[in-house]
Order: structure tokens, then sequence, then C-alpha cells
């Protein structure tokens, strides 16, 4: 499980986050909501360790992985898998070398072994036979998925995922949103999401936690988001004109 | 202020390069591939440069060397001794670092800004030592190869031109630069080769890896990394010769 105690980080004399504590759902979808500079993205570079928040601890099963040291952190690193926004494929490499990296990197596995799981985790993100094609022959979807494939092959503990659907149509993003909730519940994956699409929200998201302006401004499942009295998170849920009216209808 | 803020940050860079790899043989086929990008995809270049540096020495050299006084083999013992000590490695490596300087600073600058650097981290690969150490190891090992090769087609380059021209004949060529020749000249260059191997594989790594913002950074980076890396060898340059001859 991972828990967040009273995270604050600056850059600078900017303070991004201020005393945040969470705790995130094993096996479940938690999704982090929150406006575009509300310090979602930098949550998230502080819970993989790409940066070390000023105070607080980030415990993964009960160990406070800023009190680690560099080995103990690759360690925990290893049961981590990342999509990241723009999907973070290395350029030079083809689909399938994309996918094998982290498996010849650190699987004890036969060099035949680790195509086999490669081209496991390609069907299962949907993207049979494209292992020679580069990344920049891919589509914005199929990149997520190979970004979501890379993400699985070493069966992490846990999915990271940046904004999953930025940069894609509404009907891929289903797609998208859809093969990350099922690859969650098959592999008992505990998934945390950086997001501002509430359709994705309430598609998947089992527990939610509202970010605004660096703070956890509130907590709670999507039952209740669409029912609550928080100002703020009204404001965010129902900024659209559609979903208001939706609200107003249902009322 | 700021020089000792990026050299200090620039040895810590050094320092996670001695990490220790997290699998060998990954590293070991970078290495290779990082040898065929720095040393052979540069061999074109440096063939043209070199010949056309011997032969526009000898051509020069002569036409200064006008009395009758002198020697016609002195333009072979000055083109031969030039070519070994400052044109070889220096004007080589200075060519070299805006071609390889900038490409290794935009490589791994757009890994930067497109989090590929990122993700190598989160999977629990030393970034640094992965990205940054076959680069150097490749530089260090294949530019002294290809300055050795400089120094050999700029000499050729002198006796073609000199005999096709009448300046001189290849025999004068020739005997000019063995009678001027010392072993430890060859010693001296490749001192110089090796350390600006490491100066332009290093710096322009440093510059790219630490690259922050959008393409028009990574254009930057690449700019800063052949700029400082063509200034630290003319420096070094300086300071070698300062120092061993």
């Amino acid at each position: 499980m991972i828990a967040l105690k009273n995270i604050s980080k600056s850059f600078g004399d900017k303070k991004i986050l201020e005393n945040i504590s969470l705790h995130f759902q094993p096996g479940k979808v938690n999704m982090i909501i929150g406006a575009s500079g509300s310090g979602k993205s930098v949550l998230m570079k502080l819970m993989v360790g790409l940066h070390l928040p000023d105070t607080g601890s980030i415990e993964y099963d009960g160990q406070d992985y800023v009190s680690l040291d560099r080995n103990e952190r690759s360690e925990v690193r290893k049961q981590i898998g990342m999509l990241f926004q723009n999907s973070a494929l290395f350029d030079s490499l083809t689909v399938e070398q994309n996918v094998l990296f982290p498996l010849s990197m650190f699987s004890p596995g036969s060099h035949a072994d680790n195509i086999k799981r490669v081209n496991f985790c390609l069907d299962r993100v949907g993207l049979a036979n494209t292992n020679k094609l580069y990344p920049a022959e891919l589509s914005g979807g199929m990149k997520k998925r190979v970004g979501i494939a890379r993400a699985i092959v070493l069966n992490p503990k846990y999915l990271f995922c940046d904004e999953p659907n930025s940069g894609l149509d509404p009907l891929t993003s289903i797609v998208i949103d859809e093969l990350i909730r099922e690859i969650t519940q098959e592999y008992n994956i505990t998934t945390i999401i950086n997001s501002h699409d509430m359709n994705s929200v309430m598609e998947i998201g089992d527990q939610i936690a509202y970010i605004y302006k660096g703070r956890k401004e509130w907590e709670g499942d999507k039952a209740t988001i669409l029912t609550t009295d928080n100002q703020l998170l009204n404001e965010f849920v129902f900024a659209t004109n559609f979903l208001r009216q939706f609200r107003d209808k249902s009322r | 202020m700021r020089f000792f803020f990026h050299f200090g940050r620039y040895l810590l860079l050094l320092k996670q390069l001695f990490k220790r790899p997290e699998n060998y043989r990954m590293y070991w086929d970078e290495l290779f591939r990082q040898m065929v990008a720095i040393g052979v995809s540069s061999l074109g270049i440096v063939i043209i440069i070199s010949v056309f540096m011997g032969a526009v020495t000898t051509v020069q050299t002569a036409y200064q060397l006008i009395s009758g006084l002198v020697a016609k083999t002195v333009i072979g013992a000055i083109v031969s001794d030039s070519s070994i000590l400052e044109l070889g490695p220096t004007i080589t490596s200075l060519v070299l670092a805006g071609k390889i300087g900038s490409s290794i600073a935009s490589e791994i600058g757009t890994m930067r800004v497109t989090e590929q650097i990122d993700a190598l981290e989160i999977m629990g690969v030393n970034a640094p030592g992965y990205l940054i150490s076959p680069k150097i190891l490749a530089a260090v090992i294949t530019i002294p190869m290809l300055i050795v090769l400089s120094i050999t087609l700029s000499i050729s380059g002198g006796i073609f031109v000199g005999d096709l021209t009448g300046i001189l004949s290849a025999q004068q060529f020739i005997e000019g630069a063995r009678s001027s020749f010392l072993p430890y000249n060859i010693f001296f260059s490749l001192t110089k080769a090796f350390t600006f191997a490491f100066i332009i594989s290093s710096v322009s790594a440093y510059q790219g890896y630490y690259t922050s913002g959008g393409s028009l950074e990574v254009g930057q980076s690449s700019t800063k990394a052949v700029v400082y890396s063509c200034i630290l060898i003319l420096l070094s340059d300086y300071l070698l010769a300062q120092l061993m001859l």
C-alpha cells in the first residue's frame, strides 16, 4: 500500500505542495484530479522518486521511500510501472525493443523468454504485430498502449499514469481507460492516475483525491463526488455547461 | 559563482558514471552502438579535412619559405610536425566537437525534455551511467584512432600536393619528415587526443543531461556544448603544450 504523510514541496520560493496526506487503495484505480498547475504531476514525481519531498514521508508497504538508500530505492522502483503523459518511449528503439528494455536490463530470463513476455504484453494491449515499428510511426493512442505494455512488462505492483488521456480523442480515451481498469483488476495492481478528465474519473476511478493549489481539498469515491458540498470541487467537476445542466436536471 | 555551480554539478554527474552497471551486456551493446555513432560516422569528415589540412599547410609553408637558402626538405619537416603536434589532434577535435558534441547534447537533451530519462530512472536504471558512460568510453576509444588517421592523411595530403604541384618531391618530403621526427611527439599528440575526446563527450553530455524546457532549450544546449567544448579544447591544448613540451 502507498501512503503519503504530510508531504510538502517547494521549488525555490514557490510552494508547489503543502501538507498532503493520502492513502491509496491497493488493487484499485486511485485518481488524483485537479486543474492544470495544481501540483498533481509534482506529487506523482515525488511518489515515483524523481524528486524528494521537503517534508513528510512516502510509504511503500510501510517502508519510508525518502529514508531509503540508493540501492533500496532502486528495488522499490522495480515494483513501479509508469505511463507518461507523452508516453516517453525511446525514439531510437522499436516497439519491441522499448517493451523489452526493462526485461533485458533486470530480468534473469533468456532472450527467447523475454521476447515471449514482450509479445504477450503487446498482445494484451492490442498491439500484436507492431514489434518492428518505431515510435514515430505510431499514433498517440498506440504510443500510450506501448507505454502501458512497457509499464507492465515486469509485473509491477504499482502502476502510475500521468494524464493518460491527454491528446487523445474521446473514443481512444475510453479504450485507454478501459485497458487501465482491466489491467488493474487482472494483475491486482495498485493504480494511481493523474487526470483532469472527469469522464475518465467517472468511468474508472475507485478512489478520488482533489488537489487545489497544492493542497488536498477533497477525498472520496465517485459516488459522492457528484453530491459533495465542497464549493471548489463543484466548480472543477461542473466546469462545463453540459455537466452543469446534467446536475441541475438530476436535482 | 555560476562557474563553480556548473563545475560542481559536472563533477557530481561524473561521479554517478562510476556506479556498478545494472546489466553489463546492455552497457556493452550500448558502447558498441556509440563507437559506431561517434567513430565510424565521423570517418568521412575526418578524411576530408585531414587531406586538405596537409595539402594547404604544404602550399602555405612553401609560400613562406621562398628563400633558396632553406632546403625544401624543411617543408616536409614542418608539415609533418605540425600535423602530429597540432593540426591532427586540435583541428580534428574542434571539428569533432561540432559534429559529435552537438549530437550528444541534442540526443540527451531531447531525451530529457521528452521524459525518456525520467522513464529510465523510474525503471531503476542509473540514467547517467547508461546514457553517458558508453558515450565517453566510445569517444575516448575512437577519437584517438580518428586523430591517428587524421595525422596520417594530413601528411599524405602534403606529400601528394607537394609532388603534384612541383613544390617538393615525395622523397624530399619524407626525408624532411623523418629528419625531424621525435617519437615523443606521438605520445604528446595521443595525450591531447585522449584529453580532447574526454572533454568533447563529457561536456556535451553534461549540457544535454541538464537541459530543461523544450526544443528551443535543446538547441541552446547543443550550441553551448560545442562552444564550451571548443574553448576547453583550446585551453587544455595550451596547458598541455606548456606542461609537456
